[in-house]
């Protein structure tokens, strides 16, 4: 059979076509998306980047459900506006923990990445249940059900698990102390000291002035609290990222 | 540094020309002059019925 | 029986979510497995009251099986009308905030709601109606698989029902356009399979010697949905009895699986898979072939061998590595070029029978299509330049590119291709009123303009004033000076999409009229009543 026969027969045989058409469309994932699993300078090597602790998790769980990300960038682009007005660049190391990222698509609202630490506990409350008493021209939703929701706490040690699974460094002490961890950050008069050694920099204490319930507002304001603060960008060496 | 700068320079050059040839040889293909009673055929397949 | 394993096979799903609704590990889980149970219950009862129990009744497998095809124009006038009145509502809820009622309607629960049901249940059914037109149409064969195509239809409604339920409920995964959770991500995983077979077998079992170009759209569609659904999807469940999952991938790999998904879910669901409609509809409507079909062939394999490429232009200037953004922006330039090339062939088709835009609204709907199409895939190009993104990046620009690609472009055709059909479908004479089509057109026309310029403006004034210095080298705004300065514009974005969903209830109404058989009373189109009638030479 002619070359010239040859596309003639695509034409007419479904199989060829299927096959065809999906290696095709296969090839250009495969190119990009790859290498990125084993090159070695995608992601830089950082310190201080630690898992979740279990309440910022639940957290961040929370930022998910509500759907902040339609709003709310997680991703710093290198420019000189960006970084004044937010912080250092994001680093992809940053976000290596992140399972789904976050990095979002669209500021309606300002990029959270380093929004950690920025404002009060109260701030954020208060943001959160009525945002316009704080922030006049803000057209966030309200979100006061929070604080009167229960967070969820029963078996948390199973997304510990779950995220061990797709590749997160939990400990099996992490593991295993999930739900007293998550009890005890929020809880003012707890002994926090094997928490904050399991999670170097984590916020502890009562976030939703309330310190008599643990409540979903506890949690989405501790994880906002941690944002971008784990790497400490006064002794971060860019340089060494360099290959 | 070694994958990266190998691959760099494989995609900058053969595979780039591989894949340039690869059009111009399928366009070609496509236009010769023998397909045109063919695709006249196919392009007629909706008219046919209803 | 008739319908004997469906009732079967539905009763044990509602087992299913009787289970998971008792032993659901989380409350969003259980009530969404309520949800569940009371759908596949009123389902149940459906078929329960269609069943009979005589003999089975051979079917004819020389005419071709419209019933799902019907069904499937019926769902594409309902869900365009519901995703056009959440995108109405979500654009409300931006410029009036108090619009919100949280905790089920916060714009972070809506928006997804709206995008998923443009995108999946308005487009999702036009193409696998219009699909399992053409491909029965083009091979001249029945639709193979016998119910299995009902199965596709109905599986499909309840993909539609259990996500869009799940948003609301609170249940996400955060991945633009691939929001439902892994259960119902399963579910649609067995439907799309199920379509696939009944396509290609379709396709295997054709009269026609040739695979007609459409059906290679509809197919490559089909397939690189099926490719990008169950990568972007994999996920680790936190138990099997909860709602929440965790993605395999994270960071810089998860964000590039995402957008090289995002991407072609633009690429392949509605752009490859309407191109297939055009294909067929357009030569259909026009009553003249395709004007290159070489063109044609020359256009699918540069489509979908580019496209798959793009979707690191969504990434630019992030932590995700130069190299693969400047891939993705050079793919994405090069896609420029059989995009035209697409909407020349088209647009051509119509060489030689130009008048036909006066005469016909279906044909001046599908050409505005196409004319959009081109206009999107120009502006889209442009945007992926990443001197370009760094200002358009994260701001509405890029929501009035999306729309002018989706109201313009897929919204247009898909009218045009309903009205096309339902008239066929339902042996009807012709439409309830081509008056009507006018008024749609016009009313999309006029909310499509107010709505893509609104956004450019409103765009790029705010990735300007984000980056605007004083002499002193100060940063000028403060965020929430630029959220001020939108409200004017969120206000007539709103607008011009009203004027869009006013467009699409006459289509509703028109539509609705035609299937009861009605026939409006109305001068012709075209000012063929106004020519001077002749007079006797006396």
């Amino acid at each position: 059979m002619s070359i010239v026969e040859k596309h003639r027969v695509i034409e007419k045989n479904a199989t060829l076509l299927f096959a065809g058409s999906l290696f095709v469309v296969a090839i250009g994932g495969i190119v990009e998306i790859a290498p990125l699993f084993y090159l070695e300078n995608t992601i830089e090597k950082v310190e201080g980047m630690r898992p979740y602790s279990p309440l910022e998790l639940a957290g961040r769980d929370i930022y998910i459900r509500e759907g902040c990300y339609t709003c709310h960038s997680q991703m710093i682009r290198p420019f000189r506006d960006e970084v004044e007005r937010y912080g250092h660049y994001s680093l992809a190391a940053e976000s290596m923990y992140d399972h789904p990222f976050q990095w979002g698509s669209k500021r309606t609202g300002p990029d959270l990445a380093r929004v950690g630490g920025r404002y009060s506990d109260e701030w954020h409350v208060q943001h959160l249940i009525e945002p316009r008493s704080v922030v006049p021209e803000s057209v966030m939703p309200s979100y006061a059900f929070l604080k009167d929701k229960k967070l969820d706490v029963s078996d948390f040690a199973t997304h510990l698990i779950a995220q061990q699974a797709v590749g997160v460094p939990y400990t099996e002490e992490m593991v295993a102390n999930a739900q007293a961890d998550i009890l005890a950050q929020a809880d003012p008069d707890a002994d926090t000291t094997d928490l904050l050694a399991r999670y170097p920099k984590a916020k502890t204490g009562d976030f939703d002035g309330n310190p008599n319930a643990l409540t979903e507002m506890d949690a989405l304001v501790a994880y906002l609290q941690m944002l971008g603060t784990l790497v400490d960008f006064s002794t971060y060496d860019e340089t060494a990222g360099y290959r | 540094m070694e994958t990266y700068t190998a691959m760099r320079e494989f995609a900058d050059s053969w595979a780039l020309l591989a894949m340039t040839l690869f059009f111009i040889g399928a366009v070609l293909f496509v236009f010769r002059p023998g397909s045109r009673d063919l695709a006249k055929d196919a392009a007629h397949i909706p008219l046919k019925d209803d | 029986m008739r319908y004997g394993a469906e009732i079967v096979g539905v009763g044990v799903l509602a087992f299913i979510a009787l289970i998971g609704a008792a032993l659901g590990v989380d409350e969003p889980f259980r009530q969404h497995m309520w949800v569940l149970f009371f759908t596949v219950v009123a389902f149940g009862a459906l078929l329960m009251r269609n069943t009979t129990f005589g003999p089975k009744q051979p079917v004819d497998q020389s005419i071709y099986m419209d019933g799902p095809i019907r069904y499937g124009a019926i769902a594409t006038v309902f869900w365009a009308v519901v995703g056009l009145l959440v995108g109405v509502i979500v654009a409300l809820q931006l410029a009036f905030p108090d619009l919100n009622v949280e905790p089920w309607f916060n714009f972070g629960r809506t928006r997804p709601l709206h995008t998923s049901a443009v995108i999946f249940a308005f487009c999702g059914n036009a193409l696998i109606s219009t699909s399992f037109y053409c491909v029965q149409r083009t091979s001249r064969a029945r639709l193979f698989g016998g119910n299995l195509a009902w199965f596709v239809f109905w599986g499909y409604q309840l993909f539609i029902v259990m996500a869009a339920t799940g948003y609301l409920l609170g249940i996400t995964q955060s991945r633009e356009y691939a929001e439902p959770e892994w259960y119902v991500d399963i579910w649609l995983t067995i439907v799309w399979v199920a379509y696939l077979v009944v396509f290609l077998g379709t396709i295997l079992k054709r009269k026609e010697p040739h695979i007609y170009v459409a059906n290679w759209f509809y197919l490559a569609f089909i397939i690189t949905i099926a490719m990008l659904h169950i990568v972007n999807n994999l996920a680790m469940p936190v138990s099997f009895l909860g709602s929440r999952s965790y993605s395999l991938f994270s960071g810089v790999q998860d964000a590039l699986t995402q957008w090289w998904y995002g991407h072609n879910a633009v690429g392949f669901f509605l752009t490859a898979g309407f191109l297939g409609m055009m294909y067929y509809f357009v030569p259909k409507q026009a009553g003249r072939p395709v004007y290159s079909y070489r063109l044609s062939i020359i256009h699918f394999w540069a489509l979908i061998f580019l496209y798959i490429w793009a979707g690191p232009h969504h990434l630019h200037y992030t932590a995700l590595p130069d190299w693969a953004q400047t891939l993705g922006m050079v793919f994405s330039i090069m896609l420029w070029m059989p995009s035209w090339g697409g909407m020349i062939n088209g647009l051509m088709t119509l060489s030689g029978a130009w008048d036909k835009i006066r005469t016909d609204p279906i044909i001046r709907m599908m050409v505005a299509a196409i004319a959009f199409y081109g206009m999107a895939t120009f502006e889209g190009p442009m945007m992926s330049i990443k001197a370009v993104n760094s200002l358009s990046h994260y701001t509405d620009w890029t929501i009035g590119h999306v729309h002018s690609g989706a109201l313009g472009w897929n919204g247009l055709i898909s009218f045009a291709a309903v009205y096309f059909l339902v008239p066929k479908l339902w042996g009807r004479a012709g439409l309830y009123s081509q008056r009507m089509v006018i008024w749609h057109f016009w009313l999309a026309m006029t909310g499509i303009v107010i709505y893509a310029a609104v956004m450019w403006v409103s765009g790029i004034m705010q990735g300007l004033m984000w980056r605007e210095y004083d002499e002193q080298g100060f940063l000028v705004y403060s965020f929430a000076e630029t959220v001020a300065a939108m409200f004017p514009y969120y206000a007539a974005r709103a607008f011009g999409g009203g004027l869009y969903l006013l467009g699409a209830l006459i289509m509703a109404y028109n539509i609705t009229r035609t299937i009861l058989g009605h026939q409006r009373e109305e001068a012709p189109i075209g000012g063929v009543a106004h020519k001077p009638a002749l007079q006797p030479a006396e």
